[in-house]
């Protein structure tokens, strides 16, 4: 698999404020790799460093082989950005506007108006493309943006926070264009959102206060996220120390009404002897779930694991 | 340098897609026209005196020259109104990502700008032309006078335009931009003040002036040293410029 980012031991200081600390990673052909974490954890800076928005403190950065710091024309070439806002040129219209962008991105003069209309085909802006930016909605905005990056059809896709302000069906639209471009391209997205990940991403990085805390796959992702616990709804109030004394439970948590959890071993999940004792027992067996770690479970969990390892 | 011309291109376009130039060159060729026709009066008052006089002013340099000196006098005031928006506005917009992330230097995106801009100010430049050149169908003019005149403002306008841009490289905000801009370039022009003051002339001060080598040109007597300090004085910006986007990038 051809490497198409190579980030190398990235620094970044804001005066002696460290916003991005010794971050090492690199993205593959028909990788999709999510960003997450939490505000001002440094995904914006690293991004904006991987696009030469912003020059390093320390490290190195390969795009498609080519060094970013060196050789920067040549590896915009291979770069397609879209910022957190995205950027527009309020006045133009989304024709215009894609047409200057391809320009600047050195797309040949005759290949222009091609390549204007497949992307505007893909990211559903047709209807609109004869509009002034300024006078678009949100979401439209927002697949301008996405437009713009994707234009040149560059090897590598950055985009920071992509379905910010979109509704469900166009977040959905998107996430299929991110899948979909991820085949062909190495795209690198930062998000806050779980279920975007779990969607779109073939892998996965949480920042947490500049420095790299997980790298992951996305199977990789779902094993921190599976947690220990079960949820339990009976219609009457069970025995406790019934559900207790089964083989497996640690401990049993009664919450508010009938709720409870029941918290267990690693190894042995006691789902199947809770429900037959729940049954047996005639006590109305109304949910049995396991409980899911949410996303700022997992990060906190992350989190505290590094700040006890750097202690 | 291809990249810089696209930008260059756009920039210009951009501008008349604003009200904002279209307004500026009504205005300015609505000062002019009274301007104009104020000089024209004031020739045809004065023309039979002229007559007795030996070696008297003729019709280019009662009408022409007074005309460019005012012209050179209202891009002053216009000037820092159209840069000043040229990177602040970009900064703001955070449409400034596009261009540092497209494949194009700095320096492109600098020049770019500059020239967008530097184009409209030569339209006004040869609108400003247009008013003495109608004198030809009564009168005769001094031509190589007033393609002197004509050199003199777009080296001006040229010389504004790069220290509009480079206020707006550094300014957070475009009024603050065009503040700068003006009170700069209104210093350098009333340098020259000194020159009156008999034993205590700074005779530095009176070099760096911009009225000076202005007037030096629109006299008709272009010579390399006043054309060499416009081109320094456009050149010096320039790189300014540059380096504070450059900067940009390191610092933040």
């Amino acid at each position: 698999m051809t490497v198409l980012v190579e980030a190398n031991h990235l620094s970044r200081y804001y005066g002696s404020q460290c916003a991005v600390d010794d971050i090492s990673f690199t993205l593959h052909r028909g990788e999709v790799l999510g960003l997450l974490g939490p505000n001002g954890a440094g995904k914006t800076t690293t991004m904006q460093m991987l696009c030469g928005n912003l020059a390093p403190s320390a490290g190195q950065i390969l795009i498609n082989g080519v060094d970013l710091l060196d050789r920067p024309k040549e590896a915009k070439r291979h770069l397609g950005y879209l910022p957190d806002t995205p950027p527009l040129y309020r006045d133009l219209t989304v024709n215009e506007f894609l047409a200057y962008c391809a320009e600047l991105h050195g797309v040949d003069k005759k290949a222009i108006p091609g390549a204007v209309k497949r992307v505007q085909e893909r990211c559903g802006l047709d209807e609109v493309r004869d509009k002034l930016i300024g006078n678009l909605s949100k979401g439209f905005q927002q697949r301008t943006g996405i437009a713009q990056a994707i234009l040149h059809s560059p090897k590598v896709i950055i985009l920071d926070e992509p379905t910010v302000g979109l509704d469900p069906l166009q977040i959905r639209e998107i996430r299929a264009l991110i899948r979909e471009l991820g085949r062909e391209h190495g795209i690198i997205l930062s998000t806050h959102i779980l279920t975007e990940v779990e969607e779109s991403c073939t892998h996965v990085q949480i920042i947490h206060q500049g420095r790299l805390v997980l790298h992951e796959t996305i199977a990789g992702l779902q094993r921190h996220m599976h947690s220990c616990t079960l949820e339990v709804i009976t219609r009457i109030p069970p025995d406790l120390k019934a559900l207790s004394a089964l083989p497996g439970v640690l401990s049993v948590e009664p919450l508010a009404g009938t709720r409870l959890f029941v918290h267990h071993g690693v190894d042995d999940n006691p789902a199947k002897q809770i429900a037959e004792l729940v049954v047996a027992s005639g006590w109305g067996l109304e949910e049995l779930v396991p409980v899911k770690k949410s996303l700022e479970d997992v990060f906190i969990q992350l989190t505290w694991e590094t700040e006890a390892d750097s202690e | 340098m291809k990249m810089a011309f696209t930008i260059a291109a756009r920039e210009f376009k951009s501008l008349f897609l604003s009200p904002l130039a279209w307004t500026l060159l009504a205005i300015l060729q609505a000062i002019l026209a009274f301007l104009f026709l104020t000089q024209v009066e004031a020739f045809n008052m004065l023309q039979p005196k002229l007559a007795g006089l030996d070696n008297a002013p003729g019709l280019t340099d009662i009408v022409v020259t007074p005309l460019f000196g005012n012209a050179g006098i209202i891009f002053l005031l216009v000037t820092p109104l159209l840069t000043m928006r040229l990177i602040t506005e970009e900064r703001r917009n955070k449409t400034m990502a596009l261009l540092l992330s497209a494949p194009v230097s700095n320096a492109e995106i600098v020049l770019g700008k500059y020239f967008g801009v530097v184009g409209l100010l030569w339209v006004m430049v040869v609108l400003t032309a247009l008013m003495p050149l109608s004198l030809l169908v009564g009168g005769d003019l001094d031509l190589g006078k007033l393609a002197a005149n004509l050199f003199a403002l777009a080296l001006l306008a040229a010389a504004f335009a790069a220290t509009g841009l480079y206020t707006s490289c550094i300014a957070s905000h475009p009024t603050i931009a065009a503040m700068t801009a003006f009170g700069l370039l209104l210093l350098l022009w009333i340098l020259d003040w000194t020159a009156g003051m008999g034993e205590q002339r700074a005779y530095v001060f009176e070099y760096l002036s911009i009225l000076r080598h202005f007037q030096n040109l629109q006299s008709g007597l272009v010579s390399t040293a006043d054309a060499a300090y416009f081109l320094l004085f456009t050149a010096v910006f320039l790189v300014l410029s540059i380096r504070r986007l450059d900067y940009d990038r390191l610092q933040k």
